[in-house]
């Protein structure tokens, strides 16, 4: 019979003889093993002196990007909210008073935009679903707390700062290759 | 005389002292050693190296909350872990530490009390041991608790048989009881472990059984009984009971040094031409190298073997150490004679 992998072994009844019955070579052979591992390489992470390396396209923690001007990239469309499978993404829309151009890029902006935390598998699809590059995941993770309700990231956790020297870097995450298969029309998110 | 009975007290003191800082440090090196062998560290925040971790875990005990079951018998819960520390501690005093020292003309043995049926006072010691621990699991009223018991007890009945036979054949040899008399044959390397291998085998696996060392913890088996026979104990009287196994550890580890690899001598030092008391302090410091040696070994097996199932303890107590002691002791025997 063919096997799926080559690691299978293939087993026997046949009684033990005198050395394997009494055990005494196979505990050595254990302990030669074990001892073996006195002096492997220790896996440990050391925490506080040292972290664990992240990878560059870490999906923690979501921001919602500015364009180059600053203004707020997110249109308040929902479809992060609908490709969201945890259903962790709620949002308001508004409209922009005229004298709000420096502040949101289209006519229509999220007045409210909150992300629950706990709810949250980090999967990526809101990224993928959004049309106007604005939501990102980040490297940075999402802090432990003692209450629920500070799970609940607002706007002000979530919009990255106006600061140009703060920005957050995406480039990673958003390689020419990203880029390409959003504009596949195949998919719905995408039309 | 008075001077003798000065040093003895200050004598058993100091050995007092030292298997409780040895049990002390004993539980950090068995974590260390358990962190190596699992590819971890192991503790190593309080203090350099973990240095001041028993000293935490010690403060920790001692502040935990006295908790004492409704339904226990009070009496005999607390008799318990009291029992089994002051049995730990008592078998220390026949073990010979090393040669004579000689300050200002007078020898001192640098053994507690040299009586002339040394090994029949560890065995009967031994066998008391049990009590504390059947005390204890009784006391808690707790099913848990009560089957660590029963299991403690029977095992540590059955493997003192097969502990005994392979002694035996040392008493055979030598034909003295006596602890000191057993080390001073051996001298050189003389060791009993070359005329013994099998007494010797025998009575290390019976060791770890007495001990209830891994693989045969079923006692205290964490995964069937929650604690196994202390169970419902906390605080510091949990802390005597965890205490205890390590001072029985470094206990058997110096009985088995001093009956099977030949004590404090080491081949070639009594040739060094060290002075008397120097001697003494070195033959002291390569039995506490032997013991030291048995204790790692302790960890290493406890770290390689699964725990055995209950009924495989018995089949191999009855059916394969008991036998395989007596056939030794007639081997033994047989041997003795022709050489006669």
């Amino acid at each position: 019979m063919k096997t799926l992998t080559n690691r299978s072994k293939i087993v026997s009844n046949k009684r033990m003889n005198f050395w394997e019955r009494i055990y005494l070579p196979a505990i050595t052979g254990g302990m030669r093993i074990t001892f073996g591992h006195l002096f492997r390489k220790k896996t440990t992470v050391q925490y506080p002196e040292v972290t664990r390396e992240f990878s560059e396209i870490y999906r923690g923690k979501h921001v919602l990007k500015r364009d180059d001007e600053g203004r707020e990239r997110c249109t308040a469309c929902g479809l992060c909210a609908v490709a969201c499978p945890a259903e962790a993404i709620t949002m308001i829309a508004a409209e922009r008073k005229p004298g709000e151009e420096n502040l949101y890029r289209e006519e229509k902006y999220a007045a409210v935009y909150e992300i629950d935390m706990l709810r949250c598998i980090f999967c990526g699809d809101c990224e993928e679903a959004c049309p106007k590059e604005a939501i990102f995941l980040t490297r940075e993770m999402v802090k432990a707390d003692y209450v629920r309700n500070k799970f609940i990231y607002g706007k002000d956790e979530l919009v990255e700062p106006m600061d140009p020297a703060k920005r957050i870097d995406v480039s990673k995450r958003q390689t020419p290759e990203v880029l390409e298969f959003k504009k596949d029309k195949r998919y719905k998110h995408n039309k | 005389m008075v001077t003798q009975i000065i040093y003895k007290t200050i004598l058993a003191s100091v050995i007092l002292v030292l298997s409780l800082l040895v049990a002390m440090y004993s539980t950090l090196i068995e974590r260390k050693v358990a962190g190596w062998f699992q590819d971890r560290h192991g503790p190593n925040r309080a203090g350099p190296w973990g240095l001041l971790q028993p000293l935490a875990d010690g403060i920790k005990l001692f502040f935990k909350e006295e908790f004492m079951p409704q339904s226990a018998d009070k009496f005999l819960y607390i008799l318990g872990p009291s029992l089994t520390m002051f049995v730990a501690l008592l078998t220390s005093a026949v073990i010979p530490w090393g040669p004579d020292l000689v300050i200002n003309g007078e020898t001192y043995a640098l053994q507690v009390a040299d009586i002339n049926i040394g090994i029949l006072y560890i065995f009967a010691i031994v066998s008391i041991g049990v009590y504390g621990i059947m005390i204890g699991g009784w006391a808690s009223n707790n099913k848990y608790a009560l089957l660590g018991a029963v299991r403690a007890s029977s095992q540590m009945i059955s493997y003192e048989l097969a502990m005994s036979l392979s002694i035996i054949t040392i008493v055979m040899m030598t034909g003295s009881l006596s602890m000191r008399e057993i080390v001073a044959q051996q001298q050189g390397f003389n060791w009993n472990i070359f005329y013994q291998p099998l007494g010797f085998l025998i009575f290390l696996i019976c060791a770890f059984a007495e001990t209830n060392r891994s693989p045969f913890d079923l006692p205290e088996c964490e995964t069937e009984l929650v604690g196994g026979y202390h169970t419902e104990y906390s605080s510091m009287k949990l802390g005597f009971y965890l205490f205890s196994e390590y001072i029985n550890m470094f206990i058997s580890g110096a009985v088995m040094s001093t009956l099977f690899l030949g004590g404090y001598y080491f081949p070639g030092l009594d040739k060094l031409g060290l002075s008397t008391n120097v001697f003494a302090l070195v033959s002291f410091m390569v039995l506490f190298t032997k013991i030291t040696f048995f204790g790692f070994i302790y960890m290493w097996i406890r770290w390689t073997l699964p725990r055995f199932r209950y009924d495989q303890l018995m089949r191999l107590g009855w059916k394969s150490l008991i036998p395989l002691a007596i056939l030794n002791v007639v081997i033994t025997g047989v041997v003795i004679l022709l050489n006669k």
